[in-house]
């Protein structure tokens, strides 16, 4: 892997921002992107008329056209949309990098916006691709419906049996890293879980959903809300209103026979090779440390694979994760802490863009669980994912 | 499968899945042949993606595999499954993998490692579904 050096710094995070996390939303998916963008646009000291750029993910309902003329941006000079559902999701922050190194754009905007609780939960048994978009997992779905394999977590529940079987994983390892996930969001007043924390007890006594590898409480919040964040030219960043946090690398890495959410024909499921290939691009293609990342937000929509990208990243040998959890290191006290909002399993799962939110508030020392002095972020979504610096 | 469940959902079609499920219907468990290089490849596709030939045949498969991983499914339900689903992942002995249910096992005689074969059932709309017992357990 070749280093990027047009990429690494050359673009910031300006602003982040979101609307309530809920069960319920009781408005449109375009209505609460707009409001988040607009709560982005203010964070940053930008107007509407100086974004010039648009990315979101292909699963996304809100169409570019419907939200440009509802907030009323002047001229779009660049739009992408990035594929693999939530694996995808920090995909969006490459795509804005790039667009403003190559010049294509200045002002980025990137949004997710969803009704995950009371519009089309993921966890419901669907039998059909969705009518609106392709992208909806459709690769699995086609193997997997006339067996009952019907939802996210059965989907992975392959991978995370064979985990815990290659390695002697239990599922009191996957819990213990939900208590901790569950310890942070009970701090967070924006997180599903603000004020319940749970115990290991809880977790083990909640109902199987896929067993022996996913309890209930292994899963993220279906929830209904939007985040988004605004990206630009660190330059530019750096005469805003927040202080800017660096996008210093930003990358990808989808491999051959990996389907959208699942990767059932990979030779080794008991590793997210996929994960592998992105720590080696953004740690060896960037020129970063794993030891100089001081906060990590790891794609955790059910929670062996929060353990199997510890592993894969680097954090960690393979099969270590439930050691390196079990000895306390995804704390604020460890050496690793990680999903600080309380994550995607805590928080609420806005499909992975909370955790670039949380990413930003972390190194502009705004969380709700700071992370003292931090100055490195990681944010992988499994085969997307970016490093992010203070500036 | 009681006589009040409903059959199992019918597999969606493509133009470029259809070889596995018309032979599945006919009691066949198959798989795509590169006609140019030999390689055998699941799930189906247009092209080899090891020579990139267009050419391709119909592979007969033994039906005979190892169980690569599982899970028992208790949720959400669907009204055409009994509950837990024994979901499988099978190891074919010609080399390719296949998604698939498993029957005539207890749930806790379930093992990674297990030697399986082929039997078919029905599906919504006429077709059958490739689907896995341990070994010598069929009649």
């Amino acid at each position: 892997v070749s280093p990027r050096p047009a990429l690494r710094e050359a673009a910031a995070i300006a602003g982040i921002g979101q609307t309530e996390f809920s069960r319920n939303a009781g408005r449109s998916e375009l209505r609460l992107a707009c409001e988040s963008i607009t709560a982005a646009l203010a964070d940053a000291g930008l107007e509407p008329a100086d974004v010039d750029g648009l990315v979101s993910y292909t699963i996304d309902p809100v169409e570019e056209t419907e939200l440009t003329r509802a907030v009323g941006f002047e001229e779009i000079a660049f739009s992408a949309r990035v594929p693999y559902g939530g694996g995808g999701s920090i995909g969006v922050l490459l795509h804005a990098a790039s667009a403003i190194a190559s010049g294509a754009a200045e002002v980025v905007v990137a949004w997710r916006a969803i009704r995950a609780r009371s519009g089309s939960r993921f966890g419901a048994a669907r039998t059909a691709p969705s009518a609106t978009s392709a992208h909806s997992g459709t690769t699995a779905m086609q193997w997997c419906t006339p067996y009952g394999v019907l939802t996210p977590a059965s989907w992975m529940a392959f991978n995370c049996t064979r985990y815990m079987h290659q390695y002697g994983v239990k599922s009191e390892d996957f819990g213990r890293a939900v208590v901790q996930l569950r310890e942070y969001a009970a701090h967070n007043p924006n997180a599903w879980g603000y004020r319940k924390p749970i115990t290991l007890q809880d977790h083990q006594d909640s109902r199987w959903i896929a067993e022996p590898c996913i309890h209930l409480l292994d899963c993220c919040q279906e929830t209904d809300g939007s985040v988004a964040v605004v990206i630009t030219s660190r330059e530019r960043a750096r005469d805003l209103r927040q202080p800017p946090v660096s996008i210093g690398a930003a990358a990808g890495a989808a491999l051959f026979e990996q389907e959208i959410a699942t990767d059932h024909y990979r030779p080794d499921l008991s590793v997210m090779d996929g994960s592998v290939a992105l720590a080696r691009r953004l740690f060896d293609g960037f020129g970063y440390r794993r030891e100089d990342v001081d906060v990590a937000l790891i794609y955790d929509a059910f929670s062996p694979i929060l353990l199997m990208q510890l592993e894969a990243l680097g954090f960690c040998g393979l099969g270590e994760a439930k050691e390196f959890i079990a000895d306390g290191n995804l704390a604020l006290t460890g050496s690793l802490p990680c999903n600080t909002h309380g994550g995607l399993i805590g928080e609420g799962y806005i499909h992975g863009l909370n955790l670039v939110s949380e990413a930003t508030r972390q190194l502009r020392g705004t969380a709700v669980n700071q992370v003292p002095g931090a100055q490195v972020a990681l944010v992988s979504a499994s085969r997307t994912g970016a490093i992010l610096t203070r500036v | 499968v009681s006589a009040q469940t409903p059959a199992r959902p019918a597999p969606i079609l493509t133009e470029d899945n259809a070889l596995f499920w018309d032979a599945a219907a006919q009691g066949r468990l198959v798989a795509q042949k590169c006609a140019r290089c030999g390689a055998l490849r699941h799930p189906p596709r247009p092209m080899c993606p090891h020579c990139r030939s267009l050419e391709l045949e119909v592979c007969e498969l033994s039906g005979r595999g190892t169980l690569y991983s599982y899970a028992l499914l208790h949720h959400p339900q669907h009204p055409a499954f009994e509950y837990p689903v024994l979901a499988a992942l099978v190891d074919l002995d010609e080399g390719i993998r296949v998604v698939s249910n498993l029957t005539d096992v207890a749930p806790d005689q379930i093992r990674i490692g297990m030697r399986l074969e082929v039997h078919f059932a029905p599906t919504a709309g006429g077709g059958a579904a490739p689907v896995f017992r341990p070994l010598g357990s069929g009649s």
